[in-house]
């Protein structure tokens, strides 16, 4: 146990001189498109705190992805690169440390949920085995001591005849089942953080419901502060506390959910939440968004939206600061936000 | 109205194949499926993945033969069809597919592939006349026509599916399947799609057969509805009523399994232990999910009533029944 008690140790300390908190700072991320690099990710901050739910919320092609996959440097296995910004973890920029601790942090301190649960486990090993190999990198167990970690883990995530199921192989696990194994291996080291990457999108609607139950409830019991990236404003209704939403690489509005529900303060906003069905009469028309969201390389210099917009008038031209609308931490990326 | 796709007494069973064939199971996909959707109406087919939902659409679009039951494209019996007479009659229904992207040919321009169905129907058109075809309904699909010569990776998502639905609409067809034809693009792109659905339908007097897991899509779209569970159909009906006024157990925990519109609306779930299998093979097929089940539900011969539900035990019992 004495890394472990080593790493919590070391947490411990750095929580004890600055917040408990895992913050991305202004962040600019570029990609490489047709040999150019070209940013994706323009000067986005996020604060996400231990016991609460945080939703990154927009559309595909924003830059959600990419910003939740650069909090853990993922993205740079895919040739994405840091132009500005940081990401501090406790205090502590993950772009200072070395590979072994950051080895430790996946997973061990910040861990990862992704959508699709059908590649996420490798199909020649059994549940067993890959839940102990997550287990057993990050704490300092005998195979015995992991082996019963495992199926604490998955009777945590409702699993039902479990020292059966560490024998099974993923392929014999419905969608439900395999998120739910997912969910037990980002447990395993409990971490701090979790960062769910469209988690329920590839489920049944029936299926959806309980896995956000899941998580919820495992946030609340270990006082998890959980990133949720989604698409979805049904998801976010439900499960967060603090949304942020992105469009064309930048966060536009971000607050409390209920402030950001009553009150959108941006166009796009108002705009993306207007167009669900599940708020509108039903036959007749939905309200749309005209155009289409312009791709890395082709942002307007002024505010991004400004072209689809109906608000846009002369002042939209120039850069417009995150916070050019607040009231207390609502904040909108709006020249107009008093319009709403 | 007149009717322009009906089904009587569909059945479909896939045998369990391949190197399980011993002790796999048959799989039965679609037990005795009805229905008829008349002018310029929309059918909604809602249930989840395994449910059956795009066997019926197969079966619709007489890509899949059914093991028994008749399927009528208008006034005529098309299930004893083949061949070339039926390629003659395919002019009466149309597929849209849900991945736009799958369903052209990368390697053929956007006029190319939605002028394919001209040349089977109408071969005596000259390239002019189909390109002027295919111009005019590029732009009832919202899209410029100027665009007819590039590739389909040239557009995007929605810009794909408008393609898709042209393709369908060339042949100026009276039905359209369409098979969860939303479900992969963003919701703002979904709305666009939606609306062009519903101003063809207007226009056109089209009718639609819509498969979807998608209940908020379904509600706002369709005009009756399917809702089916494990093959069967559990619960069938105008939209206003099973959503409104559901009776089977299965539509209620669907209904209330959609997403929620408002922080405010937050509610417990109880449900926490991972319960999502189970059809039994006997009986009500949902007995084993159903809060409501008794034993006699073990005996019960799934099939509709005459109010539109197959359930022993249905909910929101009115006191004239």
């Amino acid at each position: 146990m004495n890394e472990r008690c080593s790493i919590l140790l070391e947490r411990g300390r750095r929580i004890g001189h600055t917040a408990a908190m895992l913050e991305v700072r202004n962040l600019s991320l570029s990609v490489s498109i047709q040999g150019n690099r070209v940013e994706a990710v323009s000067g986005v901050s996020l604060q996400l705190e231990p016991g609460r739910v945080l939703g990154l919320v927009g559309e595909s092609g924003c830059g959600k992805s990419l910003t939740a996959q650069a909090i853990l440097r993922l993205g740079e296995f895919q040739g994405v690169e840091k132009s500005s910004g940081d990401i501090l973890l406790d205090g502590e920029s993950l772009f200072e440390m070395s590979d072994e601790q950051l080895r430790r942090t996946r997973g061990g301190h910040v861990a990862m949920v992704f959508q699709e649960p059908m590649t996420a486990l490798n199909p020649v090993f059994s549940i067993g085995s890959q839940i102990i190999e997550v287990i057993r990198l990050h704490l300092d167990l005998s195979k015995q001591q992991a082996r019963q970690r495992a199926i604490d883990l998955l009777n945590d995530v409702g699993m039902q005849n479990t020292e059966q199921l560490l024998k099974q192989y993923p392929d014999s696990l419905s969608g439900g089942m395999r998120q739910r194994v997912l969910i037990a291996m980002a447990m395993a080291a409990d971490p701090d953080y979790i960062i769910a990457d469209e988690p329920t999108t590839a489920l049944d609607v029936s299926v959806q419901k309980r896995i956000i139950a899941l998580l919820l409830n495992l946030q609340k019991k270990r006082g998890l502060g959980l990133l949720l990236v989604t698409h979805d404003f049904g998801l976010v209704a439900e499960m967060c506390d603090d949304v942020a939403v992105m469009y064309a690489g930048q966060i536009v509005e971000s607050g409390p959910v209920k402030e950001i529900f009553d009150h959108p303060s941006h166009p796009y906003t108002r705009a993306l939440m207007g167009c669900r069905p599940e708020v509108s009469q039903s036959g007749g028309s939905l309200p749309v968004i005209g155009g289409q969201v312009p791709p890395p390389g082709r942002w307007p210099t002024g505010c991004h939206f400004a072209p689809r917009c109906a608000l846009a008038d002369a002042s939209c031209a120039a850069p417009v600061a995150t916070d050019a609308w607040h009231e207390g931490r609502h904040t909108a990326r709006c020249v107009h936000g008093e319009a709403r | 109205m007149s009717s322009v796709l009906r089904a009587t007494g569909l059945n479909k069973t896939f045998a369990a194949g391949g190197m399980f064939r011993a002790i796999g199971a048959d799989k039965k996909a679609v037990v005795d499926l009805s229905f008829d959707l008349q002018a310029g109406q929309t059918l909604a087919i809602v249930g989840e993945s395994g449910s059956g939902k795009s066997t019926v659409a197969r079966m619709a679009m007489q890509l899949l033969a059914a093991d028994s039951g008749e399927i009528f494209w208008g006034d005529e019996e098309v299930t004893h069809l083949s061949g070339s007479a039926l390629r003659s009659r395919r002019r009466h229904i149309q597929m849209v597919f849900q991945d736009p992207f799958a369903s052209l040919n990368p390697r053929m321009k956007i006029w190319e592939s939605v002028a394919e169905g001209l040349k089977v129907h109408q071969p005596s058109l000259s390239r002019g006349q189909r390109r002027d075809a295919v111009a005019a309904v590029l732009n009832q699909c919202g899209l410029d026509e100027g665009g007819m010569d590039r590739y389909p990776h040239q557009f995007s998502g929605g810009q794909r599916q408008r393609i898709g639905i042209a393709r369908a609409l060339i042949v100026e067809p009276k039905v359209l399947v369409l098979d969860e034809p939303v479900s992969a693009l963003d919701v703002s792109v979904q709305a666009q799609i939606l609306n062009l659905l519903n101003d063809i339908q207007k226009d056109r007097g089209l009718s639609y057969l819509f498969i979807s897991h998608d209940l908020s899509v379904v509600r706002h779209i369709a005009d009756h509805v399917a809702v089916m569970f494990a093959g069967h159909v559990v619960e069938q009906g105008a939209v206003a009523d099973v959503f409104g006024n559901c009776r089977h157990p299965y539509t209620d925990a669907l209904l209330k399994a959609r997403p929620i519109a408002h922080p405010d609306e937050r509610s417990p779930v109880d449900t926490l232990a991972a319960t999502d299998e189970g059809v039994a093979e006997s009986g009500c097929p949902f007995r084993n999910r159903c809060t409501v089940a008794q034993s006699d539900c073990a005996g019960f011969d799934a099939r509709l009533n005459a109010q539109g539900f197959a359930c022993l035990h249905p909910l929101n019992i009115t006191t004239d029944e």
